[in-house]
């Protein structure tokens, strides 16, 4: 099987700052991705590279085709969508007419009937169904966020690019987001998640990589790459590591007992 | 059906019935009459237009005055070459469209204020390069139209006729756009354009096309101006209130909505011919307190304040009317 998005040497600079240095990943159809690091590690960037905002340098393929020179609209119209880590609605449209902009612009020829019809699916997907003829702004945080998600799945993408869905939920939100995108990831869609919480990553994740001061300094199976120095020291940090090692203890001592 | 297309239904009856209402004008044989309803007609014209980039995709232009002047000369100098009256406005609003697919090309990047600029020097250059370029269209000294040869009668019904159908196409064109998926983008555009092109929409076409669309019967309309005044000069057809005014009529009667522009237009003249007429000397000021009153008071305009209501809900930013009722509509 090939990969469904491929960074070769991806780097993005602004002014002095190296954002994204020198990147390489390749992504299998039906992952999902996990993409950690400290703030300011340059995931945001990746992902707005990914997605055309900015124009890098090096090389990406997405589903056999180049596309680091395309732009926005053409790259999620090629099945390659995205959530905002500060969330984007159309304020003055109601959450049904936000859902209805991606199921009528992200494919030809859809009719506003059909992407009515479409957009109406992804919102009861996502359990925002009730609310459709909200206003977006009227919406709670953990609306938006939904309702961020149901916009990305209403444009039916291969590739799903989720930047902190979960931040600024209470942790019963965080387990209703979770289960979401579990349900989005059993549909076949790939999925690449930047996400804070270890928890998420650890529940979700097929694959992790890391990135520090935009560099990937470690990428492989979620307990090889928590248990990896280099990312105890750059993101981690001591306690968690040390949290972990117990959490493990404890389930070793429970298996023998 | 629902409430939704009764409403719509019953708009779109009363509208009919206002065109039929005003296209009978002439009946009255009043002169004036029908001076003020070619002026209206204008008005309509402009700020329907307006509509479309201002409105629906929140750029705020000030080119009107420059398409406005580009399509007058350009009527004035093919009429002058010989070309009948009729083909004249065509080409001219041709060439405006033309004219503003190329400048939205070099300006649309800019956003805001820096948009709003840009598209009001547009109207300056112009103005320089007609009072400079003698051999062409009279520099300073302005342009005699060709004389037609029907009675003084006659020529203003036919002025007034042709102006009320441009501004029914503009009206239709309002309608078709917010029916449309070029309507639908260009309102994602004006509320968010990262995400709109994050949704798939291909932005730099669309805000190009709307304001070709802004322009092609401004264009016209200069040149139908023309025709009817007999007389151009410079500062007359590139005159900045010539961009002013179309926005403040779409805001008064509610920018982004279909009816509003026409709504409005027709108050602004009104208002024109009652207040400023016996006030000349505080024109410009009454012209600017509106303005201000507008901007804090009336920021739906004033369909926004009906169908606000209706919906009970605070009108507190503009365009809230026109985001429901365009889509909608499309689904009707
Ligand atoms: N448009 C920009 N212009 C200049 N610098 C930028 C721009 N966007 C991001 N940066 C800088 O690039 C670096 C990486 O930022 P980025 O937002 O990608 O980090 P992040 O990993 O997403 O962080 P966080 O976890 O806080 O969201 C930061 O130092 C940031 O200040
Ligand atoms: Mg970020």
């Amino acid at each position: 099987m090939s990969p469904i998005l491929e960074l070769t040497n991806v780097t993005q600079r602004f002014g002095g700052l190296t954002a994204v240095d020198d990147v390489t990943l390749s992504v299998m159809p039906g992952e999902v991705v996990g993409l950690i690091g400290p703030n300011g590690a340059g995931k945001t960037t990746l992902v707005n590279v990914i997605t055309g905002v900015y124009r890098g340098t090096g090389t990406i393929v997405f589903d056999g085709q180049r596309i680091e020179a395309l732009k926005p609209y053409q790259i999620s119209r090629l099945g390659v969508a995205r959530t905002y880590q500060v969330v984007q609605p159309f304020p003055e449209m109601t959450a049904l007419e936000n859902v209805m902009a991606p199921a009528t612009f992200a494919h030809a020829g859809v009719s506003l009937t059909t992407a009515r019809e479409k957009a109406a699916e992804a919102l009861d997907f996502v359990g925002l169904g009730a609310e459709k003829d909200k206003r977006a702004s009227s919406l709670t945080l953990a609306g938006r966020k939904r309702l961020e998600l149901a916009k990305s799945l209403a444009m039916e993408p291969k590739v799903l690019l989720l930047d902190e869905v979960n931040a600024g939920l209470n942790p019963a939100e965080i387990d209703v987001a979770v289960d979401l995108i579990r349900r989005i990831a059993a549909r076949g869609v790939t999925i690449i998640i930047i996400e804070h919480l270890m928890k998420v990553v650890m529940n979700l994740c097929t694959r992790i990589v890391v990135l520090h001061h935009g560099a990937k300094i470690a990428e492989g199976a979620p307990d090889t790459v928590t248990s990896d120095p280099a990312v105890i020291e750059a993101y981690l940090g001591n306690r968690y590591a040390k949290r972990a090692a117990e959490r493990a203890a404890a389930a070793a001592g429970g298996a023998h007992g | 059906m629902n409430k939704g297309q009764t409403m719509h239904r019953v708009a779109v009856a009363l509208t009919l019935i206002a065109v039929a209402l005003i296209a009978a004008l002439p009946a009255l044989s009043d002169n004036y009459l029908l001076r003020l309803g070619t002026m209206g007609a204008m008005y309509a014209i402009l700020a329907l237009s307006w509509n479309i980039i201002g409105g629906f995709a929140g750029y705020p232009s000030f080119s009107t005055a420059a398409f406005f002047g580009l399509g007058a000369y350009s009527g004035a100098i093919l009429q002058g070459a010989g070309l009948p009256m009729p083909l004249a406005w065509v080409a001219a609003g041709l060439i405006a469209m033309a004219f503003a697919t190329l400048l939205g090309l070099a300006i649309l990047h800019l956003k805001g204020h820096y948009f709003a600029i840009a598209s009001l020097v547009v109207a300056e250059v112009l103005l320089e390069i007609t009072t400079s370029w003698t051999s062409l269209t009279g520099g300073g000294m302005g342009l005699n139209l060709p004389i037609i040869r029907i009675s003084i009668d006659a020529q203003a019904r036919l002025f007034f006729w042709s102006m009320l159908a441009i501004a029914v196409m503009a009206l239709g064109m309002n309608y078709w756009v917010s029916r449309h998926r070029l309507g639908f983008g260009l309102m994602c555009i004006r509320q968010n354009e990262d995400a709109a092109s994050m949704v798939g929409i291909n932005t730099t076409l669309y805000k190009v096309t709307a304001f070709a669309l802004s322009a092609v019967l401004v264009g016209a309309a200069g040149a139908l101006y023309a025709s009817w005044v007999f007389y151009i000069e410079p500062p007359d057809v590139f005159a900045t209130l010539t961009s002013v005014k179309p926005i403040v009529m779409a805001m008064l009667g509610g920018a982004g909505t279909v009816l509003g522009p026409a709504i409005g237009a027709v108050l602004f003249l009104a208002m024109e011919e009652l207040v400023w007429r016996n006030l000349l000397q505080i024109h410009a000021a009454a012209l600017g307190l509106l303005i201000v009153a507008l901007i804090f008071f009336l920021p739906g305009g004033l369909l926004g304040l009906v169908t606000g209501k209706r919906k009970r809900r605070v009108v507190a930013k503009k365009g809230e009317t026109t985001s429901n009722s365009a889509v909608k509509g499309g689904a009707a």
